[in-house]
């Protein structure tokens, strides 16, 4: 195995379902050792959610766990019982981070919030993710991933402008929070490696999204203008939309060359002085209506093939479905197959970039408690009599 | 040029060629961080945009600029360059002259980290790929951010956010029930870019502190998007089943939507997760009649019938308030929040209180409202110490300080045109 990036770090994974769960798996693909923490029995929400192989529900099979936790160690630990808390503050001890992503309240309750974790271990890094932050009037709000993309201002600017907002699909805000504390993980050990002090991180699904406005806020700010949806298209580019071409979808963009653009789709009339100007994004409707004719006609993998010959930034509109066959992903080797014992082999989202030292190495996510001997034993040295007892006793 | 404050990544130095979104929102938050983040920029190639005539162009994007005035440099004033570039310095350097590219070599020898996200062959072409770089400076990270990737049949093909947002299945699924392909209301791929390249970067630079030695990333925008539709990748693996537009609409709860609210494009978003959630929004509405249809009382029911059960419902919310009625749920435990728009974000009482948005002053575009850090680190907080700089308002700082260059060097090198005084005009208006 090449070395990691990630080695030696060691990470305490109390999150459960998207957001914190997509955090540790890449703390975990890029080499840290991440212990995720489940409740014995139960396990991980996400381990009910599936999809499941022939859709019959296991635990060990839901693909939404299955594909959060790879490179993880799973481990089974019960905090509401005091033994459990005692074996936890000992894991902590040898960790340097704790994610988790509770309702805010919930580790003070459990006696196992920042300030009393740090008793145990000064130079803890620890990081909060919920849904609207550890502070605030929200603080204790019911959130979820569409609600976190109302409030965070995403929804407002996706869908047609006269139709209700539309939410981004599957879960983009979880994974938009999730990316945010990987990210400030980051910068809290690099500040801990030459300081010595670790910190508390405080991430909100909520803020997460609102970061990612790209402009719509300063937009507000500098000219009061309210940016809305646009459908398909972009605001100042034109043409950027998706059209439907003889078979399927395209996503039509010109490049900053327009005459090619023009000879391209064989509309002399997008050389008009109105349409050949920048600001011809005022006349959409009359650009796209010149284009259509030359889309229609020709099918999507023509128009891209033809499109990228003339170096024009035009697309296909894939399905995930379609994602396998795919020539870029194939020749770069995207895609994983990775083996489960328990739901088998299936192909897996791979990298999502490439260091040339310290490659990712991806391996299946953890059965409930399979590592429990591995570290109870390693990290803490518990001996096989104390771990037959706390099983006994369901804490463990 | 550094303050007192306590930051996370003081001593990172990082040369950021990047243009758009995807690498200045990467450098973005490491310069938050503490990171000194020193953009270079030439009149050819800005990333704010061609300098305009003085103008108010109409639409949003005449919106963009303060009032709607392109001033006399528009390239200063640009709403989505200044928010994204705070904290940042910027030089100006032309790569394509021998002399522009021997000082961009002399910056590599005291850096860490470079920046770019041109397409694969530009680097080469200014004769600075990895191998180069690192032959002048063993250490240096370089991250390379491209739509494919830096190898590979699509290597050299054009694309932008929104093509590679196509091409990796979420505009596919980014609709209405049932509904065409739209687009993410923001440069969804750059983010998703972004985010994973700042991780991509500090873990380099964290095996670099163990280690000694610095690496190459090769980051294509269309891998790091993948992962975040990785629900119906694995779906489609285990199922075969091919994801559907589901709009507003989930799998596994119901209602689930948005909704209209009193007002112009006022909305509300409400999740019902639970047979529970559903008696409290009924106790909410004060259990009216359709209400208790027997039909509606378990999720899968709920999940059939909703077109149903979201006649009713925007029929009651249709008259209420949004803000005020996403408290009234709220109250009740259920999921629910109002559709924000800027406007109302900024005007937050729970954003305010936590200091999500700053006012910034920037010289020539005077003071305003930008998201700040994006989130709450307790020893090394970061924020926001400068704003955007304007065009080439580094360059004593980079030539003459860091570079040791004198007076009359810097000069010269403006004479031989390797620094510029503004970015070129946009001739096409």
């Amino acid at each position: 195995m090449a070395e990691r990036a990630l080695t030696g770090l060691t990470v305490l994974d109390l999150s459960q379902n998207i957001s914190g769960p997509y955090c540790t798996k890449l703390l975990a693909d890029y080499g840290a050792t991440v212990i995720k923490v489940e409740k014995p029995m139960v396990g991980d929400p996400s381990r009910r959610v599936g999809p499941f192989p022939d859709d019959s529900p296991d635990i060990e099979k839901s693909g939404l766990f299955l594909l959060l936790n790879t490179s993880k160690k799973g481990i089974t630990l019960d905090f509401e019982n005091e033994s459990g808390r005692d074996i936890f503050k000992r894991l902590v001890k040898q960790a340097d981070v704790v994610v988790e992503n509770y309702k805010p309240g919930e580790m003070q309750k459990l006696g196992l919030d920042y300030e009393r974790l740090c008793e145990t271990n000064p130079a803890l890094i620890m990081a909060s993710i919920s849904y609207f932050g550890q502070t605030g009037p929200c603080r204790d709000w019911n959130g979820s991933d569409i609600v976190a993309q109302a409030m965070g201002g995403l929804m407002h600017l996706t869908g047609e402008p006269d139709r209700e907002p539309l939410k981004l699909p599957l879960s983009q805000a979880e994974y938009q929070a999730g990316l945010n504390a990987a990210v400030a993980i980051l910068c809290a050990i690099c500040f801990r490696d030459t300081s010595g002090e670790g910190q508390y991180i405080d991430i909100s699904v909520h803020e997460a999204v609102a970061s990612i406005l790209e402009g719509a806020v300063s937009t507000y700010s500098y000219s009061g203008r309210i940016l809305n949806r646009t459908g398909a298209r972009h605001r100042y580019k034109c043409p950027s939309t998706i059209m439907k071409a003889s078979d399927r979808y395209v996503h039509m963009e010109a490049s900053a060359y327009w005459d090619h653009f023009a000879a391209m789709v064989e509309s002399p009339e997008l050389m008009q002085p109105r349409l050949s100007s920048v600001m011809r994004y005022r006349h959409a409707d009359k650009v796209e209506k010149a284009i259509y004719p030359w889309v229609e006609s020709h099918t999507a993998d023509d128009i891209f093939c033809i499109g990228q010959e003339w170096r024009m930034p035009v697309a296909k509109v894939m399905g995930v479905e379609e994602l396998d066959g795919d020539p870029q992903y194939e020749a770069r080797n995207y895609f994983q197959h990775i083996s489960h014992p328990a739901a088998g082999a299936l192909r897996y989202p791979g990298a999502p970039f490439r260091m040339s030292e310290t490659p990712a190495e991806v391996t299946r996510s953890p059965l409930l408690g399979e590592h429990n001997y591995e570290i109870y034993r390693g990290m803490i040295g518990l001996s096989r009599d104390e771990l037959a007892m706390l099983k006994e006793r369901n804490v463990i | 040029m550094l303050s007192e404050a306590v930051k996370a990544l003081s001593g990172v130095r990082i040369i950021d060629l990047s243009q758009i979104f995807a690498g200045p929102y990467a450098t973005k938050l490491l310069a938050d961080m503490g990171a000194e983040v020193i953009r270079i920029e030439c009149a050819s190639r800005s990333g704010r945009g061609g300098a305009l005539p003085r103008l108010r162009p109409g639409g949003d994007f005449g919106a963009s600029f303060p009032n709607g005035d392109t001033g006399e440099h528009s390239y200063n004033r640009f709403a989505y360059y200044n928010e994204v570039n705070r904290n940042k310095c910027a030089i100006t350097i032309d790569l394509s002259k021998p002399r522009g590219v021997e000082i961009f070599k002399r910056l590599i020898r005291i850096s860490d980290v470079v920046v770019e996200n041109f397409s694969p062959r530009v680097m080469r072409n200014f004769g600075l790929d990895y191998t180069v770089l690192k032959g002048i400076n063993p250490k240096i990270i370089m991250i390379s951010i491209s739509a494919y990737g830096q190898d590979g049949p699509y290597r050299d093909y054009v694309a932008y956010g929104e093509g590679i947002e196509a091409m990796s299945g979420i505009s596919k699924v980014t609709s209405y029930r049932n509904g065409p392909p739209l687009k993410p209301g923001v440069a969804y791929a750059d983010a998703a870019a972004g985010l994973h390249a700042a991780f991509a970067i500090m873990a380099a630079l964290r095996y670099r502190r163990i280690k000694g030695v610095g690496q190459y990333i090769d980051l294509s925008m269309r891998e790091a998007l993948t992962p975040l539709l990785g629900e119906a990748i694995i779906d489609y693996a285990m199922t075969r089943r091919t994801p559907k537009p589901t709009g507003n609409r989930h799998q596994r709860m119901s209602p689930h939507g948005c909704y209209r609210t009193r007002g112009e494009d006022k909305w509300i978003a409400i999740a019902i997760s639970s047979d529970r959630a559903w008696r409290a929004l009924c106790e909410a509405m004060g259990y009216p009649r359709w209400s208790q249809d027997e039909r509606f009382a378990g999720v899968s029911g709920r999940i059939s019938h909703q077109d149903e059960l979201d006649k009713h419902l925007n029929e009651w919310t249709a008259i209420q308030d949004n803000i005020e009625l996403a408290k009234v749920l709220q109250s009740h435990g259920i999921k629910a929040g109002a559709v924000l728009n800027a406007a109302d974000m900024v005007n937050d009482p729970h954003l305010k209180q936590r200091e999500f948005f700053e006012k910034v002053e920037h010289p020539e575009a005077g003071r305003h409202i930008i998201p700040s850090i994006s989130w709450k680190m307790s020893r090394t907080p970061g924020r926001i110490e400068r704003p955007a700089p304007c065009f080439g308002e580094h360059n004593q700082y980079v030539f003459g300080k860091l570079l040791g260059m004198n007076a009359k060097d810097i000069e010269e090198l403006a004479r031989e045109g390797i620094t510029a005084e503004a970015p070129l005009p946009y001739t096409d208006i």
